[in-house]
């Protein structure tokens, strides 16, 4: 077979070869619509790549390293990272390239094109939804063309399309990918077709923006919407957002430019336009036999179709289901610029003020009463913040991936965490935090007299150097014996962290690591492998991601301050509640309060194996536990399960850390620790960020470590395969 | 080289090709202990070489007593495995390739194994290379052939 088909061979080939969306695209041109100049790579230049250069084994490797259904989101988005990183160092055999080369350039030559994926499964109504596989906008030269071939082909493996992965029937043994490339149209103006309006059967809906379609489609830019009998036509509706923007083919893809003030005041589309595409949606229908989703642009007011599908994506759609809410953490570019500007200059600025004015409040000398409504307004403004965190703390975190993308598709590195390095040292909010306790324990290096105090449960007084450090300390960070969604049960006071204290000065500070890759020179080469006009946008995307990094962290630190003011009001509530000489009337306002009649949550019991008692004759141990390598090095050490918050204020020199999950509000044990290893899995966890500043080994996503793994149990963590050796006896 | 010896030869080549996974008896203490591994051999089939991590029982075992066999099948869980199946077990001295050869074994290696590139990159994998001394082959139920690669 040739590796490049001409649209009037689509048909002949088949689905099975030229996938849904080239196939939808020929049976559109063969009924005389017009569509862009398309060509398609069939599935089996994608089959014979794999064979070639036997990429299948490394792919089934990443795939079964753990099962699917022991994975986080995040696990899956990394595996997603490193499969696409295969295809990026994995060249096409020069026999294929040759030819595909050189069809590519008689067919499009300089002219920019989009590259599209076209899957078998499309056509099939169960599988055909948007943004499980990636397109590519505006992309030029074969060379480029050729590169973005096998990032579609990569993206079989998408985040999403692993998430789906039943529904699309995805089976590395069997799945295949076409590659569509269509000759990119300048648009006027484009949009989308919805045949049947997913809120009332007897609507259709046309979206329409000026220039690309791709601000839609990525929510960019508000488009204008029509809502129109579905029977016939009539527009029932029209809604006009505020127009501003238009997006263009730019260097990067695609760029954002205002509109001038005639399109801000005039629709993209008029009512004979908007009557066009609705009619040329209901052909659609009757040649597919469905509903259809159908993008379209006009073009020197020439209306033509880049691509049709069935609408079936409100079929995926499952209260239960979380799936769609990740896949909404996917954010475009433009988006993140906007989301970086809230959460930076708005939301933790407000979040800072909101815990400076809730720790001025001296609730000790308030009425039970105010006591009580001061209680309740921090719980509202505890749940408010919680809220914003997963509204818009979280999808920022998006920032990272995207410049992991950006990083990998522009240097193609072997190792695809490349990036990472390049994240590093953005001045953590718990780093500085750390370097304030490691300030408190030389204190205590240095100072015999005070040590031998704290040996003896005393604190100096208010004006004692370490005494005011320590109060600062606890004034901004707490006392570190609560942390974020520990609830009510933790105890506070300064013994947990004086404890902790002296175990830190009792060895000499842990350093900040230095000796990684060398971060001038990664840059260098980064920003080197951008044409002098794609060189902005390379910066600015790194400096989203480095915000991303450092937001990632910090956000938890500034909304576990809000949590400790909470925490405090319920102590206070809590011991006036305990108190035996409490008036009655305040005792029922007092026992009214949720936070103070909420039960602790049962301590977290770890489900002990059946035949792990080793004084039986038959016993189970753990030898080897795989998790995913989140941070290099190797190291031995008795492992410290974190089980609860106190658990961290007893941890030890040397000790390895083994959790569930840490948030950065628990960080503070690390510069302890000789490793650290987590349950939940993932690169970019709070856990892993702050093991790789320290240069400590680091093991994410090791499943049932916490049940395998016992407290006191001698371990190893290789922080480069990802592997947990337990010390067993000598056989 | 005669021709009897050369078909041997030939014929454990041929196994090791289509073979993917050895198993790896090591011992320690006068406890064997047997581990899956990938292997690969070279062409005289003087050498098998495999990774591993060095926090294993078999890289411990290997480091203390480095003589120690590997066993190729090509049996397929089925009941005329028995007179079907050839069976090659190798006996030889394992070590830690010199870092001297190790690129260029690794090559070889990684041309049957390309997927574990990564795996090889990491600084806790030990390359090792067994300098194989004699194999035993097995056929038709009890034939049993023994060939000498190396004194």
């Amino acid at each position: 077979m040739k590796p490049v088909l001409e649209i009037e061979d689509f048909i002949n080939a088949g689905i099975d070869q030229v996938g849904g969306k080239a196939l939808c695209l020929a049976k559109i041109h063969e009924q005389g619509f017009i569509v862009p100049k398309t060509i398609c790579i069939p599935c089996q230049i994608y089959e014979t790549y794999l064979k070639q250069t036997r990429l299948k084994n490394t792919i089934l490797l990443e795939i079964n390293r753990k099962p699917f259904k022991h994975m986080r989101w995040e696990e899956i988005w990394d595996i997603s990272l490193r499969i696409r990183n295969l295809f990026l160092t994995t060249p096409i055999p020069p026999n294929i390239q040759k030819d595909l080369f050189s069809l590519i350039v008689e067919s499009f030559g300089d002219h920019p094109v989009a590259v599209r994926s076209s899957a078998p499964g499309e056509d099939n109504a169960a599988s055909s939804f948007a943004g499980l596989h990636d397109s590519f906008l505006n992309i030029i030269g074969a060379d480029n063309i050729v590169k973005h071939i096998r990032l579609v082909w990569a993206s079989l493996y998408s985040d999403a399309a692993l998430l789906y992965r039943k529904e699309l029937g995805l089976d590395i043994h069997t799945s295949q990918m076409a590659v569509v490339l269509q000759e990119l149209i300048p648009s006027d103006r484009s949009g989308i077709f919805f045949g049947l309006n997913p809120s009332n059967s007897n609507e259709s809906v046309i979206e329409s923006v000026y220039g690309l379609n791709q601000a839609l489609v990525d929510g960019d830019v508000e488009p204008d919407r029509w809502i129109l009998s579905q029977s016939s036509g009539k527009i029932l509706n029209h809604i006009e957002p505020v127009r501003k923007q238009y997006a263009y083919p730019n260097a990067q893809g695609v760029g954002f430019a205002d509109l001038s003030e005639r399109k801000n005041q005039t629709p993209p589309l008029d009512d004979q336009e908007v009557f066009q595409i609705w009619e040329t949606g209901r052909k659609m229908e009757a040649l597919f036999g469905r509903p259809q989703d159908m993008e379209w642009t006009f073009c020197n007011d020439q209306l033509i179709i880049l691509q049709s599908r069935p609408i079936t994506s409100v079929g995926f759609k499952d209260s239960d289901d979380k799936r769609s809410w990740y896949l909404t953490l996917h954010r475009s570019y433009e988006n993140l610029k906007k989301l970086y500007v809230k959460i930076e200059h708005h939301l933790i600025p407000q979040m800072i003020d909101e815990a400076t004015r809730l720790g001025q409040i001296n609730f000790q000398t308030m009425t039970t009463k105010l006591l009580c409504q001061e209680i309740e307004q921090r719980q509202t403004l505890y749940d408010h913040w919680v809220k914003v965190y997963w509204a818009e703390f979280i999808p920022f975190a998006h920032g990272i991936r995207l410049f992991g993308q950006v990083y990998n598709d522009a240097v193609t590195p072997d190792d695809p965490y490349e990036f990472m390095a390049l994240l590093e040292n953005t001045g953590l909010k718990s780093m500085a935090r750390n370097h304030l306790l490691e300030k408190l324990a030389q204190m205590i290096r240095c100072n015999m007299g005070l040590k031998t105090m704290l040996d003896d449960d005393m604190i100096p007084e208010m004006d004692h150097p370490f005494r005011r450090l320590l109060d600062k300390f606890v004034e901004e960070f707490g006392d570190l014996s609560c942390t974020t969604g520990s609830g009510n049960e933790c105890q506070h006071g300064n013994n947990g962290i004086i404890r902790l204290l002296i175990e830190f000065a009792k060895q000499p500070p842990r350093q900040k690591h230095t000796d990684g890759p060398d971060v001038k020179r990664l840059q260098e080469n980064y920003m080197d492998s951008f044409p002098a006009p794609k060189k902005k946008f390379a910066a600015d995307v790194l400096h989203l991601g480095r915000e991303s990094y450092r937001l990632r962290d910090d956000d938890n630190i500034h909304l576990g301050r809000i949590e400790a003011r909470l925490i405090e009001s319920v102590w206070e509530g809590q011991s006036r509640l305990s108190d035996p000489l409490i008036d009655t009337d305040e005792q029922k306002m007092l026992a009214q309060i949720p936070a103070l009649s909420r039960v602790p949550d049962e301590p977290s019991i770890s489900i002990e194996l059946t035949l792990s008692d080793k004084t039986s004759k038959r016993w189970f141990k753990s030898r080897q536990i795989v998790g995913h390598p989140a941070g290099p090095g190797i190291a031995t050490g008795k492992a410290k399960r974190i089980q609860n918050p106190q658990d961290l204020l007893d941890f030890k020199q040397g000790d390895v850390l083994v959790c569930s999950g840490v948030d950065p509000n628990m960080t503070f044990v690390i510069p302890l620790a000789s490793a650290v290893v987590e349950e939940r899995g993932g690169m970019l966890i709070h856990g892993a960020i702050i093991a790789r500043e320290y240069g400590l080994p680091c093991i994410t996503g090791a499943s049932q470590a916490m049940q395998l793994i016992k407290n006191g149990d001698q371990i190893t963590v290789d922080g480069y395969l990802g592997i947990i050796t337990c010390k067993t006896d000598e056989l | 080289m005669s021709d009897n010896k050369k078909e041997k030869l030939n014929n454990i080549s041929e196994l090791f090709e289509s073979q993917s996974l050895a198993v790896l008896s090591t011992q320690k203490n006068d406890q064997p202990y047997s581990s899956l591994v990938a292997f690969a051999a070279s062409s005289d089939l003087e050498s098998v070489y495999f990774l591993t991590p060095n926090t294993t029982r078999k890289y411990e075992n290997l480091i203390t007593n480095p003589k120690v066999t590997i066993l190729v099948n090509n049996s397929v869980n089925q009941a005329d495995d028995i007179y079907n199946a050839i069976s090659v077990t190798g006996i030889g001295t394992a070590a830690v390739a010199a870092a001297s050869d190790r690129t260029q074994l690794l090559n070889v290696y990684l041309k049957k194994h390309p997927h574990l590139k990564g795996f090889s990159k990491a600084p806790t994998t030990a390359f090792i290379c067994v300098s194989m001394k004699r194999y035993f082959m097995v056929n038709q139920f009890q034939n049993v052939v023994e060939i000498q690669v190396n004194s």
